[in-house]
């Protein structure tokens, strides 16, 4: 019987995954074709998606961006067999994109069925769990500081720094939180290692529960992303079966469970403390630090709160032990990054790599420049709280602090690319719009200053007082970035102010300049 | 939304009192509410409120913050068309623009007919792809002017 991969992530369905399986199925059952379809994860060359795979001797053999309307050509010639047809991309595992790739984080992600139990463990599943049962809580937590891991959310911080901080508090109730409200544009890794891969952050946060004393986590995920929610739940649910979550798991003594909860639409919610306040059921309003959640956290108890792909990398992390993954990457910044490459480029995807490789090859080499085929112009790395980077600065490696040598930031990963038509005094001002739209209020700097920022940015490309605004704009943005009480105020002003720096010419136009 | 029930009291005290048992139950609560009759009805709140031993003007705090809970029932079908800067990129907001524009709406609008809400969302997570946009809860990528007039066309069906 032949074997099928057709993704059921959520950019696949966006480009018809769904109706392709059903079409695949309904051909092969009209030509007496015995197949099986696996929807699996995306492999992250989203520019093929929908992408059908199908097992051969020789590997896995691809086909994409599949339609419709291909599926009747596709049987014609033999796809099943990993046949020659127009849209065969050759083995999957060969191809110069995956190639490139160092996939440590999403090593199982559109490989294996995401909810089969089965073939998460034969492909290393629940090991570094295992591995964690026999060396205990505290080796655990060492590993976990040793590896260099830092939170993939944004802000970078030591991951086994929080976890030590948790499992020292006294005995009690604890909590491992997991934020899952992937609100940055440009930024899909957590989506996609939920759908391609949940068992790895169940795992995750099962090895986090043992090593600081936590019987209880949520996963806290934002209402934009339904395929997750249903595969996640569907998850959960499925490890209960096998006996890898619930009471006394695998008769270590430990128990855990896991809960899935439903952002509303806040952006505001992917800051820690606002998560833990709308988990709480109450508005998101930043809390402000100290305490530490990992001291006070959700309904006051200590509060581990992690990224997903942080945690989805601790498996890895205590299965091949920590020097494994320190020994990637470049200073500081150790391991590997899932990039996400977005916007107007000719190839966007998922490409996870070790830190330290040039923003330039990623956007001109990776990506292959833009989909429009114009000049690139800038690229907003870190999400709509992240700079715009020139062109003059693609020599800066992935790297947390050479970005922020240059004012800049890596945050989540996620790469935006613009071509030379964009207009940078139109993207600052959206981006002064943004955090009006989703500022908690609770600070001033923020909830005030987001709005004379729309309107000081309207004056200047009105070509009102165009000097003195600039000047007002960049005070403002000093004001914001020390007087925030949260990353939303405080790092709003990054994409102004990398727009006023690096693109001037776009707050100066000729024609206004000329009549004021 | 399609298929919503008529707002009852009654129904509104099951729905709570199913979820009584989480910590910190609010959200899953409102979620299951504006599931279930389309909104989230001011009646709901005053219960709600009651359930949960706190003021209503806590809980109504609550429902205004977040984006996805209404106060008053959308059209039949919702179009959630994202504006964030990787869909920005590829021109999504000059589209979305005159697509609002020739349906004489605002973001967070409703056609006249009831039909159509169209919501402007920040990021569907499908930037590979943009512009994006999500139709009754189904994800669309690279969305052109002709599949949002579709979309348009369909929703009066």
């Amino acid at each position: 019987m032949a074997k099928v991969y057709i993704p059921l992530d959520m950019a696949a369905v966006a480009m018809g995954a769904d109706k392709l399986a059903a079409a695949v199925a309904k051909e092969a059952a009209a030509r007496g074709e015995n197949i099986e379809i696996v929807r699996n994860g995306s492999r992250g060359m989203l520019w093929l998606e929908p992408l059908i795979e199908v097992e051969t001797p020789a590997g896995r053999v691809g086909y994409g961006p599949a339609k419709v309307k291909d599926v009747a050509s596709l049987f014609d010639a033999g796809f099943l067999a990993g046949a020659a047809h127009a849209l065969n991309i050759g083995i999957v595992d060969e191809h110069p994109w995956m190639k490139k790739q160092n996939r440590v984080t999403f090593v199982r992600c559109g490989v294996i069925d995401p909810l089969s139990v089965a073939e998460y463990e034969a492909h290393n599943g629940f090991k570094g769990l295992k591995r964690a049962f026999e060396v205990g809580p505290a080796a655990v937590v060492e590993e976990v500081t040793k590896s260099g891991l830092r939170g993939r959310g944004g802000a970078g911080f030591p991951t086994g720094i929080k976890w030590k901080t948790v499992a020292d508090c006294p005995p009690g109730q604890k909590y491992v939180v997991v934020n899952a409200d992937e609100g940055d544009s440009g930024t899909f890794a957590d989506r996609m290692i939920m759908e391609g891969d949940p068992f790895s952050l169940i795992e995750g946060m099962l090895i986090c529960g043992y090593a600081v004393g936590a019987s209880k986590g949520y996963v806290y995920l934002r209402s934009e992303y339904p395929i997750v929610a249903k595969v996640f739940q569907a998850a959960i649910e499925t490890a209960h079966e096998a006996g890898w979550l619930g009471k006394d798991i695998k008769g270590s003594g430990f128990d855990f469970d896991v809960e899935l909860r439903i952002g509303a639409g806040a952006y505001v919610c992917g800051e820690e403390t606002s998560l833990l306040e709308s988990l709480e059921g109450k508005r998101g309003i930043v809390r402000a630090k100290p305490p530490l959640p990992a001291h006070v956290g959700l309904f006051g108890k200590p509060t581990v709160i992690n990224n997903v792909l942080s945690m989805a990398t601790i498996p890895m992390i205590m299965e091949k032990g920590a020097k494994h993954y320190a020994d990637l990457g470049v200073g500081r910044s150790r391991g590997t990054m899932p990039l996400q490459i977005a916007g107007n480029v000719k190839y966007g995807g998922l490409f996870e790599t070790d830190f330290g490789i040039p923003l330039g090859v990623v956007v001109n080499e990776i990506a292959g420049g833009t989909r429009s085929g114009r000049p690139v112009r800038a690229v907003q790395v870190g999400g709509p709280l992240g700079a715009y980077v020139p062109v003059s600065l693609f020599d800066l490696p992935i790297d947390y602090e050479a970005f922020a040598a240059k004012d800049s930031l890596i945050g989540h990963g996620g790469l935006v690319v613009f071509d030379d038509t964009v207009d940078m005094s139109w993207m600052a001002r959206f981006g002064m719009e943004f955090c009006a739209i989703e500022s908690c209020g609770k600070c001033t700097p923020c909830r005030l200053g987001s709005t004379r920022g729309v309107e000081t940015i309207d004056k200047i490309r009105d070509g009102l007082n165009v000097a003195a605004n600039i000047e007002l704009l960049k005070d403002l943005c000093h004001t914001m970035r020390f007087g925030s009480l949260c990353a939303l105020g405080g790092f709003a002003p990054y994409p102004v102010e990398s727009a006023l720096r690096h693109f001037p010419e776009d707050f100066r136009k000729p024609a206004l300049e000329a009549a004021e | 939304m399609a298929g919503a029930a008529q707002y009852s009291d009654e129904r509104a005290r099951e729905i709570i009192a199913a979820h009584m048992g989480l910590e910190g139950p609010a959200m899953p609560i409102l979620h299951a509410i504006q599931k279930e009759f389309g909104y989230v009805p001011d009646a709901a709140v005053k219960q709600m409120a009651e359930a949960l031993n706190i003021s209503r003007a806590e809980m109504h705090g609550v429902v205004t913050f977040y984006h996805d809970f209404h106060r008053a029932p959308h059209g039949r079908h919702t179009l959630k068309i994202c504006r964030a800067e990787s869909c920005q990129s590829m021109g999504a907001e000059r589209q979305a623009r005159a697509f609002l524009d020739k349906l004489k709406l605002d973001w967070g609008g409703t056609t006249p007919d009831g039909a159509l809400t169209v919501e402007p969302v920040y990021c569907l997570g499908l930037c590979a792809h943009s512009p994006s946009a999500l139709y009754d809860g189904e994800p669309i990528g690279c969305v052109d002017s002709e599949r949002l007039d579709e979309i348009a066309a369909e929703a009066r069906d």
